[in-house]
């Protein structure tokens, strides 16, 4: 029986665990995954590894040593469809921070011997080094889309995963503009959707987890939030969070601070 | 002035509002009106006059709102909120079909939940014009939208006209307002002066008369249809943002190739919030959603918007790659594109897509510079603002 059905592996780069336990999170859908697939590869849910290749391959975390580098490979020859997921996978995520500073004074600081150390100068998303099929963003990922990507995988039909801003969320949830109505910075006109406005409906301005939306226009933006007062450091750490490695985020930090200096 | 049939207007003392929105819970509809929320006036349940936002207004620029307490006894002393008639009529996401595998055989269940019954209390004159735009476009057009059409059929709508506008406001370029002319059943003036608070009381239908017969009103006289015709005239006099409307369609048409649309581009954030907040906006994406089992799956509609690359996606990628080329395709077809369609603009001047942009783009002052430019024509148009 388990041979018929399709074999599901996770594997982990450099990350918290946190998006590959968002699968583990999913309780009431745990079963109905698990009774869908095979699931063949998983250390954090289970001792049983088996080797692939894999139908559906999820990657959790981002690639920082050069094990990593080679290890992407062998696993995107294994997967027919490798699908990344969370901050890490898809954009660097917050190790990314690594990219803009000096990487051997870090080690020199942090370990007593950092010749043991062998690590990159940065911290990339994993389509950086391979073809990746879909890249499901968060940090950490939403449960229900990412059950909606294997869902998906599985049914062989597109995943049904928006990808323009958080805005059109809270919209579409009734929740009043934070920004507008009451002056706090969010970051949501340029955030990718996907957490379903969690943050602007409990008061709060969004924190951009899930990375640039796909058409991010980041200088009004930038120009707004410093009308409202923010300074250009504090808006230079907002676009340096979980996806501070992604493009459109990493430039608006640098012309923030160029404007700035 | 406006002018208000004597016979059919009525005078309402402030006190009996509660007893009109009882009465319509009593008949069945579910009450909504306008309620202080989230730091906003927001159509929401209502069920008495106490949950009215008495004593409050807002205050509206592009890309700002404030709401505050002013201490006057005015129910109805703001402009409008974020959202509209379109949250209910036309609502941000609807199960269009639900679909189950039995044995062998699928099974399709259509929406088995009667339509709601809405009361809209307080609706401004601009957005009960929105409703009957959205009436043109979900009911009379190739295709009709049933649960829309549904629950605009069982539809009461209580306006309120305004007695002063917003920072955002443009209804008077619409003919949408300050004052209601049509699309009601009841429509009201809230007077609050030294002869006391209460309601001009106008009826726009049978089951508007109806209501009316069940309150305790008296005849309006001369006086008090003179006030209210005098305020909504201080209301649109007291209007400062304005498109001019004549010949714009030819000129958005003859402007598409305008550097200008570029200049916008760069500033707007393609976030969708105008679209969202835009009364009459009721574009939708379908999704199709199952269950891991296969067992059963639901079609789902949902509110979309032009400022999404996916809305234009066609097969190999979208075809309004660019913000600028996005906003164009809105605010042509808002002012020129839909009168094309559906015979009329698709704008009623309420001022929401200014206030609710989070950058403040005006869409006033964008037509008035597009006309502007179109005017001084190709070569000179460097040296438009």
């Amino acid at each position: 029986m388990a041979n018929n059905r399709p074999k599901l592996a996770v594997f982990k780069f450099a990350s918290c665990d946190g998006c590959q336990l968002s699968l583990l999170d999913c309780e009431d859908e745990l079963l109905a995954v698990a009774g869908k697939v095979h699931i063949a590869h998983f250390p954090e849910a289970s001792r049983e590894s088996v080797r692939g290749p894999y139908d559906v391959t999820l990657v959790e975390g981002s690639i920082t040593t050069p094990d990593d580098v080679e290890r992407i490979q062998k696993i995107r020859r294994r997967s027919k469809m490798l699908v990344t997921i969370g901050a890490c996978a898809t954009s660097g995520g917050i190790q990314a921070l690594r990219n803009f500073r000096d990487v051997k004074e870090f080690t020199s600081i942090v370990y007593a011997h950092p010749e043991y150390i062998r690590t990159l100068e940065t911290s990339t998303a994993i389509a950086d080094h391979i073809p990746v099929d879909f890249e499901l963003r968060g940090c950490p990922v939403n449960k229900y889309q990412l059950i909606e990507v294997l869902n998906a995988m599985l049914w062989g039909r597109k995943p049904q995963i928006e990808s323009g801003s958080v805005c059109v969320e809270c919209k579409r949830r009734g929740t009043v503009c934070v920004m507008v109505a009451q002056g706090m910075a969010c970051l949501g006109p340029v955030t990718h959707a996907g957490c379903g406005a969690i943050c602007p409906a409990y008061n709060r301005g969004c924190y951009g987890c899930f990375g640039p939306q796909e058409t991010a226009n980041m200088d009004p933006l930038s120009e707004k939030l410093a009308g409202l007062g923010v300074l250009a450091t504090n808006i230079a750490r907002l676009y340096s969070t979980f996806n501070a490695g992604a493009e459109p985020f990493e430039k608006a930090r640098r012309q923030v601070e160029a404007t700035n200096n | 002035m406006r002018a208000i049939q004597e016979q059919n207007a009525f005078i309402m003392e402030a006190r009996e509002l509660n007893r009109l929105i009882e009465t319509l819970a009593e008949k069945g509809y579910e009450t909504i009106g306008p309620t202080v929320q989230q730091g906003a006036i927001l159509y929401g349940h209502v069920g008495s006059a106490g949950d009215l936002p008495a004593g409050w207004s807002d205050q509206q620029g592009p890309g700002t709102y404030r709401v505050s307490e002013n201490g006057d006894s005015s129910f109805f002393g703001y402009v409008v909120g974020p959202n509209s008639g379109k949250s209910f009529l036309h609502p941000s996401r609807e199960t269009l079909m639900q679909a189950s595998r039995k044995g062998d055989l699928l099974e399709f269940v259509d929406d088995p939940a009667p339509p709601e019954r809405y009361a809209l209390i307080g609706l401004r004159p601009c957005d009960v014009k929105a409703i009957e735009i959205q009436d043109r476009v979900l009911l009379e057009g190739l295709y009709v939208d049933r649960k829309y059409k549904e629950r605009r059929d069982l539809l009461f709508i209580v306006t309120v006209n305004c007695a002063k506008p917003g920072g955002t406001c443009f209804c008077t370029s619409m003919g949408s307002g300050p004052a209601a002319d049509s699309g009601y059943d009841l429509a009201l003036t809230e007077l609050n002066d030294d002869r006391g608070h209460r309601f001009l009381v106008e009826v726009g239908s049978d089951s508007g008369s109806e209501l009316v017969a069940a309150l305790t009103t008296k005849q309006a006289t001369a006086a008090d249809i003179d006030s209210a015709g005098r305020q909504a005239d201080d209301a649109a006099e007291a209007i400062s943002k304005s498109i001019d409307t004549t010949g714009l369609r030819e000129q958005l048409y003859d402007s598409l190739d305008s550097p200008y649309w570029e200049k916008i581009g760069a500033r707007c954030l393609a976030c969708t919030n105008c679209t969202m907040v835009c009364p009459t906006c009721f574009c939708t994406n379908v999704q199709d959603v199952s269950d891991l089992a296969g067992n059963s799956a639901e079609r789902i509609q949902i509110w979309d918007s032009c400022f999404n690359a996916e809305f234009s996606g066609l097969h190999g990628g979208s075809v309004r790659q660019s913000i600028h080329s996005r906003y164009r395709q809105w605010m042509t077809h808002k002012l020129a594109s839909w009168e094309d369609q559906f015979d009329t603009l698709g704008c009623v001047g309420c001022g929401r897509c200014i206030t609710w942009c989070p950058v403040g783009i005006d869409i006033t002052e964008e037509a008035n510079t597009i006309r502007k430019r179109a005017g001084q024509l190709a070569g000179t148009v460097e040296d438009a603002p």
